[in-house]
């Protein structure tokens, strides 16, 4: 134990004196914060046109109950279809159709935004919030006064507004914008590239070892096993220091950024809790109102970023990605013993890296459609969870499919340890012999 | 008493056989060396030993006892590829090595101070080891091998890399640590450190032990009756009283001084030649011949390369 926590040691300090990493140190955060300003710059700088959305309403509920903004002019008409008005959009004056369909009241897809332009994030969430009020009240009404708790409870009701693109030949093409959804998108990019950067990472110390042949003055005084956990413990602590060091950089640099473009609104009201969703959105309606100057997209970002919570999402984070990598590293581990650079033996590195690369393909399509059974499925897979459950959690997912998802990642990277460490042994002295498959399970099957 | 036994190694990679029926019988506190042209098994054998291969058939002894893995935490192993990380300063280096053999950091401290003060190495300390020459990085490499006092010590070709300075020096450490009680097996291509170090030698060729003993009984068993004189007086009368007993070889004169290289013809164990030639010359000097290491591994070497043919 003491000689793992040797090796650790010398992984990970050489690691981080390297002049590489203080540079991608530093250079990480530039390019997140860099990043944020652009969104931020994009949002302040929006167009302030009034915008004529007509709407069609199949419910009838919702006439005139959309209040008018500065900006938003809601026009209610009866009588028409959808598809007739689609067609015609482009000769009206409408900047867009809004359509609520029967469905309202239970279903959180039922209400659609045609338009040609992309509609900023706060139009679609400026009629989410107004519709969404309008059915709780409209519930509210339908429920029994006496039990208030339990209404309270039950009229809770999720909106999302689709937005769908109308294209110029007419197809419908979906937006599914969103901060949610870019946040879901950046963590299990974040998770894929910290998981196969360091993981190779790993593979490459190990060639190197076998390499230069320290290997053959090392093994004479501890054993393989140590050396492998060692390295992959130190090279753990290596990433684990960067993303921490990026975390408070990056705080730094967008409380610099927001400074620069949000004189005006107090960091109490923007680091607010996850919780005082409400309260943040009332706050930066507010100083919008005080402050024309700052745009409401902009408010509205951060009300949004501030709704998911960040605490779960570091904390998972930081799960998937210790359990993910412990799970890649031993097998880059295991891969880079096999190789002999002397014979350019190296048919095993592409079985490891197919499978994270199947989790950045179910990803990106999670990162739209969390629910979906594909997302679902691989998301409690342990070689694709630790990137598709990144993409899952910024839309909430429910706690045992977490848990499950989790205790099978802790399961199967004890086993790939195990394994890589059989391997690994073996692997590490082999030199000028072209490794087989057949050949490695003969390893793994060798007595210590 | 045999501090390490390997008994009837063999190893084969792939079709090709490294090892066949080799045995190796070392006995406690003796050099040991292990001859062989490139290629022949010497280190696939080292590697055998230091629990870096299995053999295929073949048992390895310890001590007296049958070995067990964690036997290779008391040897200390010198690759003929020398290997350290490169990006790594010396120090630091030498005290990682040395805390990963078990050593205390104070421990280690104490005795690397004492290595590098002996091959004065001090200045290198912070220095990285890439910058470091081939013979420099082989000090090192050295120190680093016998840091932790092993009781077995394994040199993979030591010498290659070292000028003749450097040479001496560590030769004169590996017989130092004999003195210290500690049992060396060495392989090398240099035949001039086994007629000096070396107690036992084992040849390999092909695989194959072709020649094994004490590095005395062997010469004696690879001499071949040829006798040095030297002496003040008449050759030609000596070689008119040698007549057909004795061939000569080689006959010069070096101001009035006889020097004659002479052969047996009839290998008798009664050597007449001193009683021969004493009462007619004035001699300075008798001695045997007995061919150096590099006769006897050429010779060997060579008929067994043709009896393989």
């Amino acid at each position: 134990m003491n000689k793992i926590w040797l090796i650790t040691k010398r992984e990970f300090l050489t690691r981080v004196k390297k002049p590489s990493f203080i540079i991608m140190s530093i250079l990480g955060p530039a390019i997140f914060a860099g990043f944020f300003a652009l969104i931020f710059y994009f949002a302040a700088t929006e167009d302030t046109d009034i915008k004529k959305i007509a709407v069609i309403d199949s419910t009838g509920a919702f006439i005139k109950k959309i209040p008018d903004t500065k900006y938003l002019h809601f026009e209610y008409l009866i009588n028409i279809k959808v598809n007739d008005l689609k067609k015609i959009l482009k000769k009206t004056d409408y900047y867009g159709i809004l359509y609520i369909s029967p469905i309202v009241s239970y279903s959180p897809r039922a209400v659609q935004l045609y338009s040609y332009q992309q509609p900023s994030l706060n139009v679609t969430q400026y009629i989410a919030d107004a519709i969404e009020k309008e059915v709780r009240n409209q519930k509210l009404l339908a429920f029994n006064i006496k039990n208030l708790d339990n209404i309270l409870k039950s009229v809770e009701t999720r909106i999302d507004v689709e937005t769908i693109k109308l294209s110029g030949t007419g197809e419908e093409k979906e937006i599914n914008q969103g901060v949610r959804m870019w946040v879901a998108y950046f963590s299990s990019l974040l998770t894929f590239m910290f998981i196969f950067t360091f993981g190779v990472r790993v593979m490459r110390g190990v060639i190197e070892e076998k390499t230069n042949r320290i290997v053959e003055v090392i093994i004479t005084s501890v054993k393989p096993f140590q050396l492998m956990m060692g390295k992959v413990l130190g090279v753990a602590l290596t990433a684990l220091t960067q993303f921490i060091v990026w975390i408070v950089l990056t705080t730094v640099f967008i409380t610099i950024v927001k400074a620069a473009f949000m004189p005006d609104i107090s960091t109490a009201a923007i680091a607010n809790q996850p919780q005082n969703l409400m309260e943040t959105s009332k706050l930066a309606i507010q100083v919008q109102q005080q402050a024309p100057q700052v745009s409401p997209e902009l408010s509205q970002a951060f009300s949004i970023l501030n709704s998911i919570d960040f605490y779960v999402m570091i904390s998972a984070f930081i799960f998937y990605f210790i359990a993910g990598y412990l799970l890649y590293a031993s097998l880059f581990a295991a891969v880079g013993a096999t190789i002999d650079v002397d014979t350019d033996n190296q048919q095993f590195v592409f079985p490891v890296i197919l499978p994270l690369i199947l989790g950045v393909i179910v990803m990106l399509s999670a990162f739209q459609n969390p629910d979906s059974s594909i997302a679902f499925w691989f998301s409690l897979i342990p070689f694709t969870s630790p990137i598709v459950m990144m993409a899952r959690i910024p839309y909430g997912v429910p706690y045992w499919e977490v848990a499950i998802s989790m205790a099978l990642l802790i399961v199967t990277f004890i086993g790939t340890i195990w394994l890589a460490g059989k391997i690994y042994r073996t692997g590490i002295l082999m030199y000028g012999k072209k490794v087989s498959l057949g050949e490695m399970l003969k390893w793994i099957r060798y007595k210590t | 008493m045999e501090f390490f036994k390997a008994e009837h190694i063999d190893k084969k990679f792939g079709d090709f056989n490294a090892l066949s029926d080799v045995s190796i019988s070392v006995p406690a506190g003796s050099i040991y060396g292990l001859l062989g042209p490139n290629g022949a098994g010497k280190t696939t054998l080292i590697r055998i030993i230091n629990q870096i291969f299995a053999a295929d058939k073949g048992e390895l002894f310890y001590k007296g006892r049958k070995m067990v893995p964690d036997d290779v935490f008391d040897i200390g192993y010198l690759p003929e590829e020398r290997g350290l990380y490169k990006k790594m300063k010396v120090g630091e280096q030498a005290l990682y090595l040395a805390r990963l053999k078990g050593l205390s950091r104070a421990e280690a401290l104490k005795r690397l101070k004492c290595w590098f003060e002996k091959f004065e190495m001090q200045s290198w300390w912070n220095k990285k080891v890439e910058v470091l020459s081939k013979g420099m990085s082989q000090k090192l490499q050295f120190v680093i091998t016998v840091m932790h006092n092993p009781s077995l010590l394994i040199f993979d070709e030591p010498f290659s890399g070292f000028d003749p300075i450097n040479a001496t020096m560590l030769r004169d450490e590996i017989l130092d640590l004999r003195e210290k009680g500690a049992t060396i097996i060495f392989s090398t291509h240099n035949m001039s450190s086994v007629e000096e170090l070396c107690d036992n030698i084992t040849l390999i060729n092909k695989s194959k032990s072709i020649l094994e003993g004490e590095v005395l009984d062997i010469k004696r068993h690879y001499k071949s009756d040829v006798y040095e004189v030297s002496f003040i007086g008449d050759f030609s009368k000596i070689r008119d009283i040698l007549n057909s007993k004795y061939n000569v070889l080689e006959h010069k004169m070096v101001k009035d001084i006889n020097f004659v290289r002479l052969k047996m013809v009839h290998h008798n164990r009664d050597n007449e030649l001193l009683s021969l030639i004493l009462p007619h010359v004035h001699l300075i000097s008798f001695n045997e011949v007995y061919p150096s290491m590099n006769e006897i591994f050429i010779n060997v070497v060579e008929s067994s390369n043709q009896n393989q043919m």
